[in-house]
């Protein structure tokens, strides 16, 4: 299929429809809400269903009836929104429903703004809803990786019987790339749902529920469910490297779209003589633990530098799991701004001046002074 | 020997044979078994979908012996609007009570009831929140005596009873619903009817369907079962009238 010119958001809704996916429901919030216009026209196009709740408890509490069809369906919102679902995205996770779930983050808290911001990151990876849970959440960093990764949501989200969180901030909704969708798209082979409510016929009655009123039924349910969280943690995870090679003396951790601004930044400080490699987690559930620490504590890093458009969120995870072995610096801003590649490169060069002579890094730098 | 005997009660195919954890005197009971009746009577059970609320019939689908989903407080109408829109061959009904429906969930029957989904709601309305031990509901009556109202429900404060049936019939949307009561034979033979209605506007595709229960809570109530039906007779039925509010001919 040749490449084309797509708006994020709507490569989203097309890339749902062709991973199979006919069963939409949506409620309007900026800036995800081309979602549900593109596919109030493509649904029907293809016989699907498109449906526009009373507000985001209805339409997770619809997606929740849906999925329990056993027939793919997904829902897009932005974060006051996916806060309103909190409720039904526990009870899937709890009932083990597979659905698909796209976060196109704006600043917060409370109403915030609508510009783009990657203050969530809490909410999708560490529960956001009660009890012991977790979904499985993909970044994307550009369109194309859009449509990848919404393509493979829906397959990890039956593979698992979990909820799939597909995360992105503003720009990843708005901004305009050529995409290119898999021609003959096949998936590997998946479990059959026995458990899909498809009426009690020839068999006994199916239950789809999250309530376990014996306790030992209850931890049961939460072993399941940690279970297949510690497969995903061997099975599931995904990353990138860009430029980390042994001349790096700072190494920068970032996710999604600042990620890439990430880049700009690495290739200008590159023709400057200073070498910073990136890594970039895709999963941030299950997060890449092992593969960062490995990363982070290479000799030649000085320090290891996360750079969010929020106030240090991922950066406890990156703190967690690299121990102290390397010095952590944070750079973030927040509410709706978007820090820029000289920012970035600000950042570098006084984390340089910082560390300098800290390992045994040989480095010319003229502005470089004791801090 | 001729076996001259004749079967003249049984237990519904659509009910399991698990006893059920319902109050004695709790009339929860007979409107599953109503419900069960009519899905029997219709012959739909093996393709009906039942969702249950949060409330003393979250259980529920331990008795009904179709397939059920179990929802978030109040959200059965919506769980059941996206279960039905991908399944319209199914047959899919919520049982909810009146905490259940007509507080936490007022948002999502008013919805479902005005986007005519096509399933069928029975309101089991016992003006009390019966598994949380006995608060206000929506549908406490004026003056009645509960352990967040001590004092009795003051309307100053917490404004009237809900009138749910009222309410959802003002919508255009073409819809059936119908308030029946469970006190006495002659009201369950009626209940029986309204809900076998009901199912049938789902099973024709014609409309949302709606049928608001009147319900005893003994224990909640603080009485025996025969002063509890007494009760409802003399205090819920004037406030809330037994009667057909809509139905989807009368709809302009
Ligand atoms: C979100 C949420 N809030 C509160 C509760 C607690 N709760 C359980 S049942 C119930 C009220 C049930 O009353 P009603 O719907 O009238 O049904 P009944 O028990 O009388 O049949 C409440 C408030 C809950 N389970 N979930
Ligand atoms: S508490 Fe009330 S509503 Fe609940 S089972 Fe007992 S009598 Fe019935």
């Amino acid at each position: 299929m040749a490449k084309i010119l797509m708006k994020g958001n709507e490569a989203i809704a097309e890339a749902a429809i062709k991973a199979g996916c006919r069963a939409y429901f949506c409620y309007p919030i900026t800036p995800q809400t081309e979602v549900a216009e593109y596919l109030a026209k493509r649904m029907p196009e293809v016989d699907g269903v498109f449906l526009q709740g009373e507000s985001e408890i209805g339409v997770g509490n619809m997606l929740f009836g849906a999925a329990a069809t056993g027939q793919r369906a997904f829902s897009t919102s932005s974060s006051p929104g996916i806060s309103l679902m909190q409720e039904s995205i526990s009870y899937m996770a709890g009932a083990q429903l597979p659905v698909v779930l796209v976060n196109i983050m704006r600043g917060g808290p409370g109403l915030g703004g609508i510009l783009p911001a990657q203050s969530d990151y809490f909410q999708s990876v560490k529960g956001g809803g009660h009890g012991d849970y977790k979904l499985l959440v993909l970044a994307p960093s550009t369109i194309q990786e859009s449509v990848d990764l919404m393509m493979l949501a829906f397959h990890l989200a039956d593979k698992y019987r979990n909820p799939v969180l597909i995360i992105g901030d503003g720009m990843i909704g708005q901004m305009m790339e050529p995409v290119e969708f898999p021609e003959n798209y096949k998936e590997p082979p998946l479990p059959d749902k026995p458990w899909a409510l498809t009426g009690a016929s020839g068999r006994k009655p199916q239950i789809v529920k999250s309530l376990f009123l014996d306790p030992l039924m209850l931890e049961k349910n939460s072993q399941i469910l940690n279970e297949k969280y510690e497969q995903m943690k061997k099975d599931e995870i995904r990353f990138e490297l860009y430029k980390v090679n042994p001349k790096n003396e700072i190494l920068i951790t970032s996710y999604g779209t600042m990620a890439r601004i990430c880049q700009t930044a690495i290739d200008d400080l590159e023709e400057r003589g200073i070498s910073v490699g990136l890594f970039r987690p895709v999963t941030l559930f299950p997060f890449p633990e092992q593969q960062l620490f490995k990363e982070a504590t290479r000799k030649n890093i000085r320090a290891v530098l996360t750079i969010e458009m929020s106030m240090a969120q991922m950066h406890e995870d990156v703190q967690r799991v690299i121990m102290g072995k390397t010095p952590t610096e944070f750079f973030g801003r927040t509410g709706g701004v978007v820090p820029s590649p000289e920012e970035v490169i600000d950042q570098i060069v006084g984390l340089l001046d910082k560390y300098s002579g800290k390992k045994n890094t040989k480095r010319s730098s003229s502005k470089s002074k004791k801090a | 020997m001729v076996d001259n005997s004749k079967t003249i009660f049984a237990r519904p195919e659509s009910m399991t044979e698990n006893v059920t954890h319902y109050c004695p005197g709790c009339t929860h009971g007979i409107i599953h078994r109503l419900v069960a009746e009519a899905l029997d009577d219709l012959g739909v059970r093996e393709r009906t979908v039942g969702v249950a609320p949060v409330g003393c019939s979250v259980l529920a689908y331990n008795y009904f012996n179709c397939d059920f989903l179990e929802a978030p407080h109040g959200r059965a109408p919506a769980l059941a609007t996206g279960f039905k829109r991908l399944r319209p061959d199914m047959i899919v009904f919520t049982y909810q009570g009146d905490g259940d429906l007509a507080s936490i969930g007022g948002n999502e029957i008013l919805h479902t009831a005005n986007r005519g989904e096509k399933i069928t709601t029975i309101f089991v309305n016992n003006a009390i929140y019966g598994m949380t031990g006995g608060q206000m509901a929506p549908t406490t009556l004026p003056g009645q005596v509960t352990t967040t109202c001590p004092s009795g429900r003051n309307l100053t404060d917490t404004g009237y009873p809900l009138r749910v049936s009222e309410l959802l019939s003002t919508l255009a949307t073409p819809a059936y619903i119908e308030r029946v009561s469970v006190h006495t034979p002659m009201h369950i033979i009626r209940a029986k009817k309204a809900i076998r209605r009901a199912f049938e506007y789902q099973i024709e595709g014609r409309c949302f369907s709606l049928v608001e229960v009147l319900s005893t809570c003994p224990t909640n109530w603080g009485m025996t079962p025969s002063e509890s039906t007494k009760w409802l007779n003399d205090n819920m039925v004037p406030f809330f009238p037994l009667r057909l509010f809509k139905e989807p001919e009368t709809t302009a």
